[in-house]
């Protein structure tokens, strides 16, 4: 690891005047660090926000204002989030582990790096980590690679569960700024590829993350779902997954919601989908012809072709399990495909 | 907090060996206070760190030692250019079990990941930065990896000096008689050591003496192979090995970064400390190795086999021969009157495989557990009914007998605790839910060897005692069964036991590993109290004053620390009154394990597999749902602890049917995966109901104690069941391990 300042931030002004280009923000550390070990990045300064005061969760509008600072493993836990966002916490307890989901924090899981193991490796040319370098990625071992929304430039995908979920409720991401504040939509946060590079980066010099926003889930609340294809039970990311959401009315669909993981470079909206359920009644047919519409323009990156299917079908499974309805209490594996059909 | 936890409940009936007892050194792992090699903190410490080659063919042009140099910190750098000599190259096998190795000896790249100089400096950070700093170029060659990318050869010997091929009778006339032919083809993957503790070692040298601690397997031999690499003095070597976090074949073997920091140590005159990180384990400490294997069966019409092939090729590196020995899992399994096993080898550029867990066995047995299945179905036999259509009365590759062999009661009580007598013939004919449900089983079957130890056992006044052997405890309480064993070698409670060991200047205890430490250690722990207890009483039957004068004929038994007469338990004596009027303050003797000749036996611990998966028909993903098996291993001289391998080995085989696999890119040879993120072994939710039975063996032949060996058993015959429970799921006969939800939708 090279050598670096360390700065606890007293203030969000301090933040965001350290912020800048060769300082980093560190809050739950568990994936920064480890980028720093494997000298994938190497900031001179490490901008500690771990004091400020952005770890509270208000109720909002009847939806909920999240300060970045916030534990994963906390989040998941809210009382509203279980109640009215029940794929937020079903996303986040399918990530990572207890230990990891301990020290993440909300904002940082919104900023974590794609782990394209071409990406982690410093040898190997990549247009995210080096713009111009290539991509190595492409003929190389891309089982976890993008089948939607990629280029020749890059075929990463973004990695986190609750982004997905976050994405599918229409979150919006506050950004704090030396030109003042700004708000993204979740669902465009993350940069897609173009054909010469990744993209524009998601911050901007001096700019931090400070909440995010979900607003009222209305009528979606107990008809939400995640779920995700691993092979291991725990400690996995996902080959692919996907959030859905369904407002129900008198056995017709009132609004749809559905985003899918481990498809793209981010949290992959469907919305082409989403207004195709509308006023659909919510069977099985209308989720296979969603699904189709959802990996519309899909295509392999290499020899991942198999994902399409899986993230087609994936679709279809957590519409299926938002149609049945919320649990009332979190399964014991969360998001996982087996779910209610074998013990533990 | 007291330092023994008090376990109320615990009583012990009888013998020591037999009884459940807990690791002896449980409480000291679960409070922290365990301290494992680089938990060493000698003064003046400094730490190393290799710099590792980011080609995997090819030469270092350039390292820029001077910008490693200057970085605050760094103390030295060495690079080819600057390493300390060694006595013997270490590209020299300077007995059996050593491997080819890297300690800067030139400045050639055989694989990515090998270590290209030696960073020391005064802090680990300080240290890394320092190897990320030289910043090396290369002369690069294309590289040759994996199964279809490396140049095939023949290898003259496989595994560790044994013959690449065995022939039993006549395999043209047995398949000319034959009904039906059947063929299957396997691929495994390369699968990486990641035991929980990396490899790690700390140096220290006072004059010409030399201290290290290091976790291994084996640490007489290691104190010879330091030895010789060195030219120090073995009596001039201590090795302290007290705990080892996991070591499954890759701590037996000397890497070259251990020598290297040795050699460093003493050339800066400070103790060193180098741990490898993650990452650093893939390639210099041994692997399981690709294989593609070929099973041919041919069956008579009434499904006895009659002739069996297994060929293997296997992944070698460039520079050393360590092959796979797959092949020989089908020697001795199943009946057959012809068979024919060969082995091939395909030079890449990777790091040496070496041994890892049930090294041949288990990747063997996966193939050939699936062939079986296969035939069996195609013949409308149930699995187990197939299996012990085929049971090997005699062993067929020696024609010798098996000096026991209770599988047959092994595959009874797992089949009946696993409610096999339902299974349905064909796939796909259970549903759980909307999930698959299948059903598969497979033979475990694991070799006993010997190895060679000694071991010391003295009494004391108090008529307490301390034993002596250099034993190695890797997590799977060696020190619990071989105490146990000790104290019944010597008539006295093991709370009276003092155990020493994982020393090298203790008596050889020599390797943990082939799953025969048990029966060599204890072997050799029993005849030292043994020997112990014969001069003590020559003592008491010599002696007018012992109630025990002259019981000549009728002879003594220790027990609870006395002896007692045989034909009269009502004369007795302690040992402490014994020793006391002989003037003694110690009694000492010693004892051996080793296999006497030629064995004239064919040696195994077998057991049963059966496995239930649920397959999402859909996604593809399999969920092991049930685990049971039942073993058979001799005597078992702690079941608790013999459970926990059993189940050890069994939770592995799981990860080698559904996870476990390192990836290379084939155009760099670099590792895709080399973390425990991306390199999947299971977690406790991947685990299911899972039970290890353990069935009644008694064996007069395999040793004096009866012990056969548990610590690979389990991994065979379970990567096979969990494969052929997926095909009785899905109707997909798995081609290649790990099996992927991909290859099942």
């Amino acid at each position: 690891m090279n050598l670096f300042e360390y700065t606890r931030a007293e203030t969000l002004d301090a933040a965001m005047s350290a912020a800048t280009e060769d300082g980093a923000i560190l809050a739950g550390g568990t994936n920064l660090l480890d980028l720093m070990k494997i000298g994938v990045v190497n900031p001179t300064r490490l901008i500690d926000i771990t004091r400020l005061p952005l770890h509270d969760i208000e109720e909002h509008d009847g939806g909920l204002r999240i300060g970045a600072m916030v534990r994963n493993a906390d989040l998941a836990r809210h009382p509203v989030i279980l109640s009215r966002f029940p794929a937020v916490a079903e996303a986040l307890l399918s990530g990572a582990s207890a230990q990891l989901r301990n020290a993440a924090s909300t904002g940082g899981n919104i900023m974590q790096q794609t782990r394209c193991s071409y990406f982690q490796d410093p040898l190997s040319p990549c247009n995210r980590r080096e713009p111009g370098s290539g991509c190595a990625a492409i003929g190389g071992e891309t089982r976890n690679h993008a089948v939607l929304g990629w280029t020749e430039a890059c075929i990463a995908t973004h990695p986190s569960d609750l982004c997905v979920a976050l994405a599918a409720y229409d979150a919006v991401v506050e950004i704090t700024g030396p030109d003042g504040l700004r708000e993204v939509p979740m669902e465009s946060f993350h940069p897609l590829p173009d054909a010469n590079g990744t993209g524009p980066a998601p911050l901007q010099s001096g700019e931090i993350i400070t909440h995010i926003r979900l607003p009222d889930s209305g009528g979606m609340a107990r008809n939400a779902r995640y779920v995700k294809l691993r092979e291991r039970t725990s400690f996995a990311f996902a080959i692919v997954s996907a959030a859905a959401a369904l407002e129900i009315q008198d056995g017709r669909i009132v609004q749809a919601r559905l985003a899918l993981g481990g498809v793209a470079a981010r949290p992959w909206r469907a919305r082409t989908a989403e207004k195709a359920l509308a006023d659909q009644s919510p069977t099985e047919e209308a989720f296979a012809r969603a699904a189709d519409l959802a990996l519309e323009g899909a295509a392999p990156s290499g020899d991942n072709r198999a994902k399409i299917t899986l993230a087609r079908r994936i679709a279809i499974r957590a519409l299926t399990r938002a149609a049945a309805g919320t649990p009332d209490r979190l399964p014991a594996l969360p998001a996982s495909v087996f779910e209610g059909d074998c013990n533990g | 907090m007291a330092d023994v936890m008090n376990i109320q409940g615990h009583v012990r009936l009888g013998s020591n060996a037999g009884q459940s007892m807990t690791r002896r050194d449980g409480v000291l792992k679960v409070t922290g206070r365990a301290t494992y090699a680089a938990d060493n903190r000698p003064e003046g410490v400094l730490h190393a760190v290799t710099a590792t080659a980011g080609i995997a063919r090819g030469r270092v042009t350039h390292l820029d030692t001077a910008a490693a140099e200057a970085h605050p910190g760094v103390v030295k750098v060495y690079t080819p250019a600057n390493r300390p000599d060694l006595a013997v190259s270490p590209d020299e096998k300077i007995h059996g079990f050593a491997w080819r190795t890297e300690a800067l000896q030139d400045d050639t790249v055989r694989y990515a990941g090998q270590p290209i100089a030696l960073v020391v400096a005064e802090t680990l950070e300080a240290a890394t930065e320092g190897s990320h700093l030289l910043a090396p170029r290369y002369d690069a060659d294309t590289p040759r990896i994996g199964l279809d990318g490396g140049v095939p050869f023949q290898p003259e010997t496989i595994s560790i000096g044994r013959p690449p091929s065995l022939e039993v009778g006549d395999i043209d006339a047995a398949r000319t008689g034959a009904a039906r032919h059947f063929e299957t083809v396997i691929e495994t993957p390369a699968q990486y050591h990641n035991a929980l503790e990396p490899h790690a070692i700390t140096a220290q040298w006072t004059g010409d003496r030399l201290e290290i601690d290091t976790p291994n397997q084996a640490i007489g031999l290691a104190k010879q192979s330091f030895a010789a690499y060195l030219g120090v003095n073995p009596a001039h070597i201590l090795i302290r090995s007290p705990f080892l976090g996991g070591g499954f074949g890759s701590k037996a073997i000397l890497f070259g970064a251990q020598l290297l920091v040795a050699l460093a140590a003493k050339d800066l005159d400070r103790p060193i400390k180098l741990a490898l990180r993650r990452d650093q384990m893939y390639g210099p400490v041994g692997h399981r190795p690709a294989t593609r294997q070929t099973l041919k069966l041919d069956v008579d019409t009434r499904g006895h086999i009659a002739a069996l092939e297994h060929h293997t090729i296997a992944v070698a590196s460039s520079f050393d021969d360590f092959i796979e020995n797959a092949s020989n899992a089908s020697h001795s399994v199943y009946a057959t009157t012809a068979l024919r096993t060969t082995h091939a080898g395909i030079r890449a550029d990777t790091g040496t495989p070496g041994p890892m867990r049930a090294p041949g066995e288990a990747t063997g047995s996966a193939a050939l557990e699936v062939a079986i299945d296969d035939a069996a179905y195609a013949l409308g036999f149930d699995p187990l009914e197939f299996r012990l259509r085929n049971y090997a009365e005699t062993d067929p590759a020696t024609g010798m007998q098996f000096s026991s062999k209770a599988l047959r009661e092994c595959y009874a009580q797992a089949a009946e605790a696993f409610g096999w007598q339902d299974r349905p013939l064909e796939p796909g004919s259970m549903k759980q839910g909307r999930l698959l449900k299948g059903w598969g089983m497979g033979t475990a079957q694991f070799p006993c060897p010997m190895f060679q130890a000694a071991a010391h056992a003295t009494l004391r006044a108090d008529g307490s005692a301390v034993v002596e052997t250099s034993a190695a405890d890797m997590g799977q309480g060696a020190w619990t069964s071989l105490a146990q064993i000790a104290a019944d070698g010597l008539g006295i409670d093991i709370d009276r036991l003092e155990f020493r060991s994982g020393q090298s200047n203790l008596p050889d205890a020599g390797v943990a590993g082939g799953s025969g430490h048990t029966a060599t250690a204890g072997t050799a722990l029993f005849n030292a109290g043994a020997d112990t207890i014969r001069q003590l009483a020559e003592l008491a039957l010599n002696d007018p004053a012992s109630p025990l004068f002259g019981a000549d004929n009728a002879g003594v038994t220790a027990r609870g620390g006395r002896l007692y007469r045989n034909d009269d338990d009502t004369r007795s004596e302690a040992y402490e009154d014994i020793l006391a009027r002989a003037g003694l303050d110690l009694l000492r003797g010693e004892g051996k394990g080793a296999r006497e000749g030629e064995p004239e036996r064919a040696m195994f611990s077998h057991g049963g597999v059966f496995a239930e998966v649920l397959v999402d028909p859909d996604l593809g993903q399999v969920r092991v749902s049930r685990l049971i098996g039942a073993f058979a291993a001799g005597r078992i001289v702690n079941p608790h602890l013999a459970r926990s391998q059993l189940l050890g080995g069994m939770i592995w085989g799981i990860g080698f049917a559904l996870q476990e696999e390192a990836i290379h890119d084939v155009r760099t040879g670099r590792f895709t995966n080399a973390d425990l993120a991306g390199y999947h072994i299971p977690v406790n939710a991947d685990v299911p109901m899972i039970e290890a039975l353990t069935v009644h063996e008694d064996d007069p032949f395999v040793n004096s104690l009866g012990i056969k060996g548990v610590g690979e058993l389990g991994v065979t015959g379970t990567v096979g069941a969990i494969a052929n429970a997926v095909w009785h799921a899905t109707g997909i006969r798995p081609k290649r391990f790990p099996i992927h939800p991909e290859s099942l939708i």
